[in-house]
């Protein structure tokens, strides 16, 4: 799905090298973005840390054999198979184009494309969450061996516990939201359309009640994972292991509070827009608290720079950027002035990519000795790293200043003085990720399965390389 | 995990109310109670989800962190409910400019 999701990215930036559109129809262009989102939000960056990392570290941080409910777990799986099958069957025949936030009344009313499909797809993919989110909950509070207390636990346990509550809590209602969409769109009943009694905007409301925690449910995990490297790598304990634990929850929590701010010109009430924006800036404090105690916990330690540390530390630059122009878009007179712009764009892949991919990199690199029990290469990896870092800044900074000039996004063309910076973006994104992505899959981490290097050996030249469960301990 | 489960007994009194309360739903449709209709329905809804929840979930026989997890999950309910409802009343506060 990732590569899928990554395919329709690059056509895009390939499409936005010319200000008139070098490559597709401006319907195709809009069917490539809706894909894109549809595909790296859903399908990618939500279930990709717990997915893998979580179903892998939970059990094994905690001392159980395995999750709770391992059937339940299989089903999830499929669940999100069959999820997926469906989505694809859009793409495949001959897409969707409301963007990959289904705003009524465009997807309810005007659009004759694939909506129904792909939301469905969604839709049933959003189960197989609840049942991931349902068992970590219950693993983390039923099964912990003797000794290990929630104060003893991994920070990682915490950041995925945090993220399972959002799954649990916040899922069911994208699925009442899709499921009133369908209904509309199919029997014609007044839920979103004024014409017959509806308001389009309680779409946005049940949509951003999960999609913004869901933005936490992709960045809690990753935030997990570099709270493990960090430590790790820097040979020290976590800085205020209870303040990073506690504000993983307090994230959780102010996360469904904060979903006003994707309304500022939505037709929302200014005061509902006033409240949304001071809490935005609430949310801003436990994420400070994390950053500054990793930064905390590197002073003074004895830091070396494997690969997983580069993602760790990528993370944390990038985080703290993309994190800072939140802050923008959550003032109300900025937010108006910057809403759906490219600016708006730069920000959330700041978090998505140079945040929650980063992470993922890393968490992978970092567990993938004991997943597979060999070593990656780690002078690729490190090439990797660093290439992806460069590369993800060229990609994106420039879409900041987009932005802030008043380029709109979710347009498949452009006003030609935009074309400099259009085109740097493009080629941050054609040329250096997707080669570094290949390189950094195929030649880091597929390639040592296959050279039989055994991680004993290597595991003895590489101490820094071992479990992160004893290093995470207070 | 329950102490008790519900007998045989309570399920079929529980499902017959439920019906009951079902044919309730829609005989009220057809009588114009005005706004009064929504609140009715509404209140007829929360009754039959409560039943199913006590009895069918088991909730009347469940210890105490399983019924704050169900609390919690109303708690967000409600927090959603409540700032929708902040939007939608407010937006009248101010008049938009112009003639």
């Amino acid at each position: 799905m990732f590569f899928i999701g990554g395919a329709a990215a690059v056509m895009m930036r390939l499409h936005l090298i010319e200000p008139a559109g070098a490559l597709v129809q401006p319907e195709t262009y809009n069917k490539l973005f809706t894909m894109h989102g549809v595909v790296m939000v859903f399908f990618f960056l939500i279930p990709s840390i717990p997915a893998t990392l979580g179903n892998f570290l939970v059990p094994m941080m905690i001392g159980a054999r395995d999750l709770a409910f391992p059937r339940l777990n299989l089903l999830s799986w499929y669940v999100y198979i069959t999820g997926a099958a469906f989505t694809l069957y859009a793409l495949i025949s001959g897409g969707v184009d409301t963007g990959w936030t289904f705003y009524t009344p465009l997807s309810s009313h005007y659009l004759n494309t694939h909506v129904i499909t792909t939301a469905l797809g969604v839709f049933i993919t959003g189960f197989s969450s609840i049942l991931t989110g349902l068992n970590f909950i219950v693993t983390i509070h039923k099964m912990r061996a003797p000794g290990m207390t929630w104060k003893r636990m991994p920070l990682f346990l915490w950041s995925i516990y945090a993220a399972s509550v959002i799954f649990v809590l916040a899922t069911p209602v994208l699925a009442i939201a899709l499921f009133l969409v369908g209904l509309e769109r199919i029997f014609h009943v007044g839920i979103f359309d004024p014409a017959i009694g509806g308001d389009p905007v309680l779409f946005q409301h049940l949509f951003w009640f999960y999609s913004h925690p869901a933005v936490y449910i992709m960045i809690l995990p990753g935030m997990g994972v570099v709270s493990e490297l960090v430590t790790c790598f820097s040979k020290k304990k976590p800085f205020g292991y209870i303040f990073i634990a506690y504000s993983s929850l307090a994230i959780a929590v102010f996360s469904f509070l904060v979903w006003g701010h994707h309304l500022f010109v939505s037709s929302q009430s200014v005061y509902a827009g006033f409240i949304s924006s001071a809490l935005s800036f609430a949310l801003a404090i436990p994420s400070a608290i994390k950053v500054f105690n990793w930064t905390a916990t590197l002073y003074k330690g004895s830091i070396s720079y494997q690969a997983p540390m580069l993602y760790a530390l990528g993370f944390i630059g990038l985080f703290t950027m993309g994190g800072l122009t939140g802050l923008f878009l959550a003032s109300l007179a900025t937010g108006v002035h910057l809403h759906d712009t490219y600016f708006v764009i730069a920000h959330f892949h700041y978090i998505m990519v140079g945040g929650a991919v980063m992470a993922y990199l890393g968490g992978i690199h970092f567990w993938w000795p004991k997943i597979t029990g060999r070593l990656y290469h780690d002078g690729w990896a490190r090439f990797a790293a660093l290439v992806i870092f460069v590369g993800f800044n060229l990609t994106f900074f420039p879409q900041y200043m987009l932005g802030y000039l008043g380029m709109p996004r979710r347009y498949a063309v452009y006003p030609a003085e935009f074309q400099v910076l259009d085109v740097m973006s493009s080629a941050g994104a054609s040329h250096t990720r997707r080669r570094l992505l290949d390189s950094i899959r195929l030649s880091s981490l597929v390639h040592p399965l296959w050279t039989r290097s055994r991680i004993e050996s290597l595991e003895r030249e590489r101490p820094g390389m071992g479990d992160a469960i004893a290093a995470s301990h207070r | 995990m329950n102490e008790e489960n519900p007998s045989v007994e309570t399920y079929i009194v529980v499902f017959v109310a439920l019906l009951i309360l079902a044919a309730l739903t829609t005989g009220i449709a057809y009588i114009n109670l005005g706004t009064l209709n929504t609140v009715v329905a509404l209140a007829i809804a929360a009754v039959k989800m409560s039943l199913v929840g006590l009895f069918f979930m088991h909730l009347w026989y469940s210890r105490g962190l399983t019924r704050i997890v169900v609390l919690a999950g109303f708690f967000w309910l409600a927090l959603m409910v409540l700032f929708t409802l902040a939007d939608v009343f407010s937006r009248s506060w101010i008049k938009p400019p112009g003639p």
